[in-house]
């Protein structure tokens, strides 16, 4: 058992799982005889070793943040927001249609048109599950599982018979989006080596600094932590556990559907019928709970995940494994994240040298030696 | 088309659709109501798909048509395997039962096509030859009017679960069994105080429902889409989520609304054959399932009808 502070516990936890996960991996690959060491080193070379691959990482990360936001707002409130994909998707479909819509506004007004109405649809999806929550006690978890379902027909629905044909290339396919609602720099794309990076990655940077203002900073961060810790001591502060529970759903979903806006007019620039519930909806969950729901900590995961995912493609060419291999690593360190008692009980945080002044000697040295700090 | 005939059609394709429902959602029961919610139940029945798929592949020439049903206890096996990992996280490591079932979710697809990449080098498998077709009743399908409805070419895995559902009724509230699973979902403390192991009970209802919805998703890869791919159990599981709570967490309860979801989906599919439902757009019979239950939560019950520890983690006190 090792002695650390509980500031450095809080750090190890998350880096243990994450090195878990990767020895998951590199048993599995081992069993199916491929060579681990490879396989990770290609891994690492074409998400990092090419400007290209550098901006194919931040564009993957960039709606990662969004909804790693999304999902942390809502757990800070303490609910489980597994709408993600859905509300996400909400925002992708209502961005592109808008700007599809309204091919001659100008940029000034389409863009963020565009960005806000993404964000309010996805904001409405998360938003019947806070009311619901709020007013009749409906379990969220289950509420939000659902709407991803309906979100996803519906939005089929929407593709195949609502939307007008000269928006779109076939029934599963829109027109690309004119550059008047793109968040496409050219000159951003070209320091990466023509990659689909776009304006979203200052976005995505701008909300994760928004997300640690509001936590940290602000009444409404506060409120909705202390609702989320104990709601019934939070009433009894006059604090409105309805409100809060509304708000915070509305912004979780908000996030969301941001996640979803730059997916489309970033990445993408058009949208395409989907089958399954999106994919940056599960990975956002995942980031966020790797990097504890704190701002730093989710920018930070939703770039190892990115590494994953696109050096995972190197990986398939240059080693020659599935891919998969990415999606079973990501599962595995959030399992090892899941089981942080587990992981935890490894590391032994050391007592307050206030509270125990016969060992503060002992405790001041070992933790100059770690960390180089005092002990709080 | 007669009325006989629309209604068979009707009433086979809604058992088929229903058929890994049932099962997966008789596993949930059981899961919750020892206590550890299971949100996993669609990761375990993409495994159960995968495994049940692998060995028909393999030995539908040895074993000739009692493929499908070996192929569904191995699914059943392999779902049980996994449920392991939930159990142990939930039961023993304290972990948040959500986000350790959101980890089977997200393991059992990638895990099951990795494994098909690396046994078959290529992304979904062949479509298995010895599946489980219609199953006529032997005599009751003789019956006038009722035979051809309900016994003839019907589906003997959802006629199974049926049967099952009422075995795992009484089992749950009729033994002795079922009343210690029941407390240590709704008390653990005053259950363990009575001499009752929560840990074990627990372990019984998560693997309980590892077995059940490996099967369903052995059934589902069998009966239904044949092979297995990457979007082989598309959301199965959550349905199957969905019926135990729209049957109050009750056995009966969770086949009977396992059924009305296989009606509404296979609405979405034969519906272009029957004369009302043909002129409703498809999205609506597609939500309908979901709609629904989100309705019949708020209407009908809010948080009191579920067992009430479940979900929480049972630290024993010293």
């Amino acid at each position: 058992m090792i002695q650390v502070n509980a500031r450095v516990k809080r750090i190890l936890v998350p880096v243990v799982s994450v090195l878990a996960g990767f020895l998951i991996g590199a048993i599995i690959m081992l069993i199916w005889s491929y060579n681990p060491l490879t396989a990770y080193g290609s891994m690492f070379t074409s998400a990092l070793g090419n400007m290209n691959g550098l901006g194919e990482t931040l564009r993957e990360a960039t709606p990662l943040i969004f909804t790693a936001i999304g999902f942390a707002i809502a757990s800070a409130a303490g609910f489980f927001n597994i709408g993600l994909p859905g509300q996400a998707q909400a925002g992708w479909l209502t961005s592109i249609w808008i700007v599809l819509a309204n091919p001659t506004m100008p940029k000034a007004i389409l863009l963020p048109l565009a960005v806000i109405a993404g964000a309010v649809s996805g904001a409405i999806v998360a938003g019947i599950a806070g009311v619901l929550r709020a007013y009749f006690g409906t379990n969220e978890v289950i509420t939000t599982i659902m709407l991803n379902y309906i979100v996803l027909y519906s939005c089929q629905y929407l593709m195949q018979k609502v939307m007008s044909d000269h928006l779109r290339i076939d029934t599963d396919t829109t027109k690309t989006i004119s550059r008047n609602g793109s968040l496409h720099l050219d000159w951003l794309s070209n320091v990466f080596g023509s990659s689909r990076i776009s304006a979203g990655i200052f976005l995505a940077i701008i909300a994760a600094l928004i997300y640690w203002f509001l936590m940290r900073k602000t009444t409404l961060g506060f409120e909705i932590k202390a609702v989320g810790l104990n709601p019934d001591a939070s009433r009894y502060a006059g604090i409105s556990t309805k409100k809060n529970i509304i708000v915070s759903m509305l912004l979780s979903g908000g996030f969301a559907g941001l996640g979803g806006v730059v997916l489309g007019l970033g990445t993408y620039q058009n949208y395409f019928t989907q089958t399954t519930s999106l994919d940056i909806g599960w990975d956002g969950l995942s980031v966020a709970l790797l990097g504890s729901s704190t701002a730093g900590g989710i920018v930070l995961a939703a770039f190892l995940f990115s590494i994953l995912k696109i050096g995972g493609l190197g990986m398939q060419t240059i080693a020659g494994v599935p891919y998969e291999i990415v999606s079973i690593v990501i599962a595995a360190i959030i399992f090892f994240v899941a089981i942080n008692y587990i992981i935890g009980k490894l590391f032994k945080t050391k007592a307050n040298s206030a509270l125990s002044t016969s060992s503060s000697v002992k405790v001041n040295k070992a933790d100059g030696s770690i960390s180089g700090k005092e002990p709080q | 088309m007669d009325i006989v005939t629309m209604l068979s059609l009707i009433v086979s394709s809604t058992l088929v659709y229903s058929a890994p429902l049932i099962f997966a959602a008789l596993g949930g029961v059981y899961s919750e109501n020892s206590g550890i919610v299971n949100i996993g139940l669609e990761g375990i029945m993409t495994i159960g798909a995968f495994s049940s798929v692998v060995f028909n592949l393999t030995f539908a020439s040895t074993f000739g048509s009692l493929t499908p049903w070996l192929g569904v206890l191995v699914g059943g096996i392999a779902g049980l395997l996994l449920s392991i990992l939930h159990a142990v996280a939930t039961i023993n490591f304290r972990a948040d039962h959500v986000i350790s079932g959101t980890v089977l979710n997200l393991l059992a697809p990638p895990l099951g096509v990795f494994l098909i990449k690396a046994i078959y080098d290529k992304g979904q498998t062949e479509n298995v030859s010895a599946n489980f077709g219609y199953f006529s009743f032997p005599i009751l399908a003789k019956i006038p009017v009722i035979g051809p409805i309900f016994f003839k070419d019907t589906s003997a895995p959802a006629w199974c679960g049926i049967i099952l559902a009422i075995i795992l009724w009484w089992v749950l509230y009729k033994t002795r069994l079922g009343l210690r699973l029941r407390s240590s979902g709704e008390n653990p403390q005053a259950a363990d105080t009575l001499g009752v192991n929560v840990n074990k009970m627990r372990y019984i209802g998560v693997l309980t429902s590892g077995l059940l919805a490996g099967i369903g998703g052995g059934i589902f890869a069998q009966a239904i889409s044949g092979n297995f791919s990457v979007s082989t159990i598309v959301g199965q599981g959550f349905m199957a989520l969905a019926a135990v709570i729209f049957g109050k967490w009750n056995p009966i309860g969770a086949m009977l609304s396992s059924l009305f979801f296989g009606l509404a989906q296979s609405l979405s599919i034969i519906g272009n054959q029957l004369p009302v439902i043909a002129k409703i757009p498809t999205v609506y019979v597609q939500i309908a399932p979901y709609v629904i239950t989100i309705v019949v939560l708020v209407i009908f019950f809010g948080k009191s009808v579920a067992p009430a520890a479940d979900g929480v983690n049972y630290i024993k006190s010293k």
